[in-house]
C-alpha cells in the first residue's frame, strides 16, 4: 500500500531504497533545476572529462523551465516538463550520484536500469499545476548557465513539494501499474 | 462599406488575449475536472484533479500563468473582407501583441531556433492562421500551445481502404502511445481529409471548441463519442497514474480529400486547454 513520506534532500541511497512506486512524497530542502539545454551542456562537460558547475551527488533534479518571477515572488509558475527528452543524459548523471529526478511522463529502459543499478528514483509532479507548485518554492537562485533563461540551472529551496514515486529502485513503474489496474478490454478488439 | 481597423487596436487585443488565456482556465475545463473527480476512484488520480482545480484558482486570483509552458503563440484570425487594416503591417502587429503580452504578463518565452536552440527572446514569431470571411469585423482567437502535448501529435496518410475504422484506430493508438507524456486528461483534436497540411490545421482548429460542444453532424458526433470511450478504456488516467479519465473530449473535423488519400491528423492538447477570443 502506498504511503506518504516527508523527505529532506540531499537523498541517501537508503532514502531512495525505502521508496516504492505510488508513494506520495513531500520533498524539503534543495532541488536543482535543469532541462533540455542544461542537460546537453552538463553531458558535454562529462564527455570531455571536465568539472561540472554543480555537485550532483545525492541531489534531486527538477525538470522545469519556470515563467519569469513577478516582483516580490521567488519564482514564476513552475510545473514539470516531459522527462523523456532528458533520457539520453540521465543514466550518466545517475551513475555520478544523482539520486532523484522530478518530471512527468515515462522514462527509457536505460534510465530505469540505471535507477535500479545505482539506486535512484523518478518522481512525478503534476504537469500543468505550475501556479500551485510554485507556492512550495521558497527561494530560487540561478547557479549556472544564466544565458539559458528559463532553462538555466537554478537552486530551489522547497517546502513540502508534492510528488509521487513513479519508478523506484526495484524496477516498479507506477504508469505500468496504473494501466494494469484501470485498462478495460476494448470491444472493438473482439 | 469599408471599415478601417488600426494595427494599434489589433496589438492591444492580442496582448490582452495572450495574458487572459494564460491566467484564466476556461470554465468548461474546470467543470470537467470537477465532474471527473466524481468518476475517479484512484487516489492519485483524484489528487491530481484536486491539484488542477486548486491550481486554476491560484492562477486566476494571483494573476499568474496556469502552466509554466505558456506555449507558442497560435493565433487564428478571421478577417472580414470589408475590413481595411491601417497604420502598419498586420503580421508585425500580431507579433507586437505577443511581444507585449509575454513581457508584461510575465509569461515564459518558449520560441527558439530549431537547430541552435537559441531563444528568440520574445516568444515571436506567432503561428498565424488567417482566413478571409464575409463582413467588416476581425475575430481573433489566441490559443497558446504547450510543447509537451504538441510533441505527442501525429499525422498519417492512411489508404482509403483503412476507412473510418482506420481513423479511429490511429487516434486511439496515438493517445495510447503518448501515455503520461502530454499531461492527461487531454483533449484530442482530430482532422480528417484535405491535404497533408490541411488535416493538421483542422485538428488544431478542432481544439478551439469548448468541452461539451459536439460536431453538428450527428454521425461525426457519434464517432467522437466512440473514440472517446475507447480512449478512456486505456486506463492511462490523470497524469498517467492510472484511472478512468484519459481524455476529456475528442473533437473531430472532416473535409473532402483526394481520391487517393485519407489524411488524418491528431493534435493532442494537455488539460491546460487555453483559448480566448475577441471580436474587433
Amino acid at each position: 500500500m502506498s504511503k506518504q513520506i516527508r523527505l529532506r534532500t540531499p537523498l541517501s541511497t537508503e532514502d531512495a531504497e525505502n521508496l516504492t512506486s505510488g508513494d506520495k512524497v513531500l520533498l524539503n530542502g534543495i532541488l536543482l533545476t535543469g532541462r533540455d539545454a542544461a542537460h546537453r551542456r552538463l553531458f558535454e562537460l562529462i564527455k570531455e572529462g571536465r568539472e561540472l558547475p554543480i555537485d550532483i551527488k545525492g541531489q534531486v533534479i527538477y525538470y522545469v523551465g519556470p515563467t519569469p518571477a513577478k516582483p516580490g515572488k521567488p519564482i514564476g509558475s513552475a510545473g514539470p516538463t516531459t522527462s523523456y527528452r532528458m533520457d539520453p543524459y540521465s543514466p550518466k548523471l545517475i551513475e555520478l550520484g544523482l539520486k532523484g529526478m522530478i518530471g512527468k511522463g515515462s522514462r527509457s529502459q536505460g534510465v530505469i536500469e540505471a535507477m535500479k543499478r545505482f539506486k535512484a528514483v523518478y518522481f512525478g509532479a503534476t504537469g500543468g499545476a505550475g501556479a500551485l507548485l510554485a507556492k512550495r518554492i521558497k527561494k530560487a537562485e540561478i547557479i549556472a548557465y544564466a544565458d539559458l533563461g528559463p532553462e538555466a540551472i537554478r537552486m530551489l529551496e522547497v517546502e513540502d513539494f508534492p510528488v509521487i514515486v513513479i519508478n523506484d529502485t526495484k524496477g516498479n513503474d507506477l504508469y505500468q501499474e496504473g494501466i494494469g489496474r484501470y485498462a478495460k478490454a476494448d470491444e472493438a478488439d473482439y | 462599406m469599408i471599415r478601417e481597423i488600426s494595427t494599434a487596436e489589433i496589438i492591444k487585443v492580442v496582448r490582452d488575449l495572450s495574458i487572459d488565456a494564460n491566467y484564466n482556465l476556461g470554465d468548461d475545463v474546470l467543470s470537467a475536472f470537477k465532474e471527473a473527480i466524481e468518476r475517479e476512484d484512484s487516489a492519485p488520480a483524484r489528487e491530481v484533479l484536486k491539484q488542477l482545480i486548486e491550481n486554476a484558482k491560484i492562477a486566476r486570483e494571483e494573476k499568474v500563468p496556469i502552466c509554466q509552458d505558456c506555449g507558442l503563440a497560435v493565433v487564428f484570425m478571421e478577417i472580414g473582407q470589408d475590413v481595411h487594416i491601417i497604420s502598419g503591417d498586420l503580421n508585425e502587429a500580431i507579433n507586437d501583441g505577443v511581444r507585449q503580452g509575454y513581457r508584461e504578463g510575465y509569461l515564459r518565452k518558449s520560441a527558439c531556433h530549431p537547430f541552435t536552440r537559441e531563444n528568440t527572446g520574445d516568444n515571436t514569431p506567432a503561428i498565424l492562421h488567417l482566413q478571409i470571411v464575409p463582413g467588416d469585423k476581425i475575430r481573433i482567437i489566441f490559443a497558446p500551445k504547450g510543447g509537451g502535448s504538441e510533441n505527442m501529435s501525429r499525422v498519417d496518410m492512411l489508404t482509403p481502404a483503412a476507412g473510418i475504422e482506420g481513423v479511429k484506430d490511429f487516434v486511439v493508438k496515438c493517445v495510447s502511445e503518448s501515455g503520461a507524456n502530454p499531461c492527461p486528461p487531454t483533449i484530442v483534436g482530430v482532422g480528417v481529409g484535405g491535404t497533408f497540411e490541411r488535416s493538421a490545421i483542422l485538428a488544431k482548429k478542432a481544439l478551439l471548441r469548448n468541452i461539451g460542444d459536439r460536431n453538428p453532424d450527428p454521425e461525426l458526433a457519434e464517432i467522437e463519442e466512440e473514440i472517446l470511450k475507447r480512449i478512456n478504456r486505456l486506463g492511462i488516467g490523470p497524469m498517467g497514474y492510472g484511472g478512468n479519465l484519459t481524455s476529456l473530449a475528442v473533437f473531430l473535423e472532416v473535409e473532402p480529400c483526394h481520391i487517393a488519400s485519407l489524411p488524418v491528423a491528431v493534435n493532442i492538447q494537455c488539460h491546460a486547454a487555453r483559448h480566448k477570443e475577441a471580436v474587433i
